[in-house]
């Protein structure tokens, strides 16, 4: 690809990190306001999205291969499954958050539950979307112009 | 002033569902595929906004994510695979579709008037469970946000299966549309131009 867009391609440059910083905000913030694990995610994919649509699939793809999307996939959900499950070998129901720290009078092990599994949603959500996107726009070689 | 806040709202509500309705109509209308896109973008954008007015923030944020950011690229994505115009339908007016629709619409119209008021604490959406959750998460959970706290820890199960969903959807996608290395290490048409799959 030509060094055509350079308006997109200055502003993707520039919008690129705060998008990401957003999204972690968003992640790590859900149980305080509004947000999580899928918000968080959708938003953490769209600034790939965003640079795949701007500087062509295959840069994106040099940062985030498709075989590191589906380790995250796969990782994501089983971060979440695997919290439930080790609150079972705590002595809890599936993810019942309070085996974590039981001891607590303000229930930290809730909030500590409720984190783990929303990154493990963050996770499998932001490397899916990004998975499907790579999907549908690896069909066709290139956008052009003319197309719209 | 309570007075002029709330005639505000229901203005700014009003105004949103009259918008909503005409980009229904519009995108019923039209032949075009980029204009259906983008203006299925705008009207998961216009919900999102009265979502806001409706104070579900959660539900906004996760509309105009979804909704209007990733779901627009999604389907431009796949309009790229198809032709740019939908094929004309045969515009014959069929009776028994008109009865249909209007027997259907008049029957939900009669509904509505059953529907609780706006903001009514007696009605069921706010009775029952949704009433022992703002009661009980406070002290059980200690996390602000009650939506949190019944989207991760009460229901957390339920949000478990929604995650096996999304990953389920990836994972069609990939068998549908083909990664690579899932047939047999064989490039499918990642390669920059010109040379067209088998």
């Amino acid at each position: 690809m030509s060094i055509e867009h350079l308006i997109l391609r200055v502003v993707i440059k520039i919008m690129f990190a705060p998008i990401l910083l957003f999204a972690l905000y968003v992640q790590f913030h859900g149980d305080f306001g509004p947000g999580g694990g899928f918000q968080a995610g959708v938003i953490f994919a769209v600034a790939f999205i965003l640079h795949a649509l701007i500087m062509g699939l295959e840069e994106t793809k040099r940062v985030l291969p498709v075989g590191a999307l589906k380790i995250l996939m796969v990782v994501g959900f089983l971060f979440y499954a695997g919290t439930g499950v080790a609150t079972m070998l705590l002595g809890g129901n599936l993810l019942g958050y309070d085996a974590i720290d039981p001891a607590s009078t303000h229930h930290a092990g809730q909030h500590w539950g409720i984190l783990l599994v929303e990154f493990g949603v963050g996770m499998a959500v932001s490397s899916t979307m990004v998975m499907i996107f790579y999907q549908f726009a690896g069909r066709e070689p290139e956008i052009r112009d003319e197309d719209w | 002033m309570d007075a002029l806040l709330a005639n505000g709202e229901i203005l700014i509500d009003l105004a949103l569902l009259t918008m909503l309705v005409s980009v229904a109509f519009v995108m019923v209308r039209s032949r075009h595929l980029f204009v259906i896109v983008m203006l299925s973008g705008i009207y998961s954008l216009l919900s999102a906004a009265f979502f806001v007015s409706l104070d579900a923030v959660d539900v906004a944020f996760t509309e105009a994510a979804v909704g209007a950011g990733v779901s627009t690229v999604l389907m431009l994505g796949a309009m790229l695979l198809t032709v740019r115009r939908e094929k004309p339908t045969r515009t014959g007016r069929t009776p028994v579709a008109i009865l249909v629709v209007t027997l259907v619409g008049s029957a939900l119209i009669y509904a509505t008037f059953d529907m609780p008021p706006y903001g009514d604490g007696a009605s069921p959406a706010n009775s029952y469970m949704g009433e022992v959750y703002i009661d009980r998460a406070a002290k059980e959970i200690a996390v602000p946000n009650v939506v949190t706290a019944v989207l991760a820890s009460y229901r957390g199960f339920d949000t478990l299966g929604e995650t096996m969903v999304i990953f389920t959807a990836g994972l069609g996608v990939i068998l549908l549309l083909g990664a690579g290395s899932v047939r047999g290490g064989k490039a499918v048409k990642d390669k920059p131009d010109g040379e067209t799959p088998s």
